[in-house]
């Protein structure tokens, strides 16, 4: 049976398999707390098969661009991403954690030479998977809290 | 490392074993020409400039005389007090104006990862004097050739850091550098003010022996290398906490009774109180060659990255 807490969308995207609880950080990432024109419905705490519980976005008429993806990966890194057409799935990408996140984190380090006005993008190495550790290609310093620092 | 022309030196974690001696001994060729002894032009015709974005007066000086030393020229400022850096010009611009004036660039500044920045933005050699809290790695290639120059070998040797382990960045490099050595290390610190944990267990995992300890006495019989640091005054919230621990990190001459003979005591300087003055005329004091031997290494590496000897 599928599993539709919501009215279905005739298009856009579905961003599935969200740890509990992060819904909300993606909804930054996506830049929805700002003005944007798209209906967003959030389900949080939805029981999963695959793993215990999770949380589910849903955008109409919206499609990720793939630095949005590589946002999502850092803090989801089990999401799917599900583009609708005309209520199907048309395309379901599971997102992959990059080996570099260039231009997507704040360095945590307000010494760090990228904190400056300089005209350089951060870019973060991904040291390990799971748990996610990136380290700042700059000052080589290991970001601690890597959801608040996306950018 | 294939070609040493052109390469920015920016961490000593980007030199493999082989890299440093190359160094050391190509350092030791020139330690002639750096006593003055033997003249060279070298590195005549070449222009170096020395960006210090915060006042190095050892640093700067040991590159000035490397440099003059090799018949080259250098140009540069000690602090950004009335340069354009002050009204407001990014890193990446003053480097790629200096690009213009310089066949290579050292570079000394208060924020991390700014030399890594700025070898981006230029095709010259860049040299990291020091970057925050960051890297030094000059420093450190100077301390490897102070060990080997003074005990014939690296390997073997029974090293001793010694001080604020936490928060010494020479003493992370130096660590991070010995590990690619086969010498057992002993860590003295006070309670606190440890080696990080990720630091040692890296050493480890190298295959590095490491022993740690809070008292200075434990090693003083067994260390060939007692490498002295620093304890900053500020890590302390108790003036009186301070002197206590300060007091029993001191290397004087009762403490120095015990040592072997052949030891070196060592110490990126300046020093306040922790290596008695009375210790400076025994054989063991080694602080002053080892600030001397800035110059060879720098000369060196000067020659190296701009293509010249070899
Ligand atoms: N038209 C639609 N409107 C809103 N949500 C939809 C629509 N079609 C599918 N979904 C949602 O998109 C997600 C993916 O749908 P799909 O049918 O591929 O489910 P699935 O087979 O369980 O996939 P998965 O194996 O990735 O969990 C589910 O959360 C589903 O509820
Ligand atoms: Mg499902
Ligand atoms: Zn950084």
């Amino acid at each position: 049976m599928r599993e539709l807490r919501v009215t279905p969308i005739k298009n856009g995207t579905v961003i599935d398999h969200i740890p509990a609880g992060m819904a909300l950080k993606v909804l930054r990432i996506l830049g929805i707390e700002e003005a944007v024109s798209s209906t967003v419905t959030v389900a949080m705490h939805v029981p999963s098969k695959a793993s215990g519980w999770k949380d589910i976005v849903k955008v109409e008429d919206r499609e990720l661009s793939p630095k949005e993806v590589d946002k999502i990966a850092l803090i989801a890194p089990r999401a799917t991403v599900n583009v609708i057409r005309n209520y199907n799935v048309a395309e379901k990408h599971v997102v992959r954690l990059p080996d570099r996140a260039v231009g997507i984190l704040r360095c945590g380090n307000p010494n760090c030479i990228t904190n400056l006005r300089e005209p350089v993008e951060t870019d973060f190495s991904v040291l390990e998977g799971e748990p996610l550790r990136v380290a700042c290609r700059y000052c080589d310093r290991v970001l601690e809290d890597i959801a608040a620092a996306i950018v | 490392m294939a070609s040493w022309k052109g390469r920015d030196i920016l961490s000593i974690r980007d030199f493999s074993r082989g890299d440093i001696e190359v160094v050391l001994k190509y350092a030791r060729k020139l330690a002639p020409v750096a006593e003055g002894q033997k003249s060279s032009r070298s590195l005549e015709g070449k222009v170096l400039a020395t960006l210090f974005f915060e006042p190095s007066t050892r640093t700067r000086l040991s590159f000035h005389s490397a440099m003059i030393r090799l018949g080259g020229q250098v140009l540069g400022f000690s602090n950004v007090e009335g340069t354009s850096v002050q009204k407001g010009e990014t890193l990446a611009d003053t480097v790629r104006m200096v690009e213009g004036y310089a066949d290579a660039i050292v570079l000394r500044h208060p924020h991390e990862g700014a030399a890594v920045l700025a070898a981006e933005f230029t095709e010259r050699p860049v040299i990291n004097a020091g970057d925050g809290a960051g890297q030094h790695p000059t420093q450190t290639l100077q301390d490897l050739y102070t060990i080997w120059d003074e005990k014939g070998k690296i390997d073997g040797q029974g090293i001793a850091l010694v001080g604020d382990l936490k928060y010494g960045r020479t003493v992370h490099s130096l660590a991070y550098a010995l590990a690619q050595f086969g010498v057992s290390l002993t860590l003295v610190s006070p309670p606190g003010l440890e080696m990080p944990w990720e630091i040692v267990d890296e050493l480890k995992r190298a295959g590095t022996q490491v022993a740690t300890t809070h008292r200075l006495d434990d090693v003083v019989a067994t260390a060939d290398v007692l490498y002295v640091t620093r304890i900053q005054r500020e890590r302390f919230p108790d003036p009186q906490e301070y002197e206590r621990v300060a007091g029993s990190y001191r290397v004087d001459l009762p403490l120095l009774r015990e040592a072997k003979k052949d030891l070196i005591v060592m110490h990126p300087l300046p020093r306040v109180t922790e290596v008695d003055p009375a210790v400076d005329r025994t054989a063991h004091a080694k602080y002053f060659r080892q600030a001397f031997n800035a110059v060879p290494v720098r000369m060196a590496l000067l020659e190296m990255v701009l293509g010249v000897g070899g």
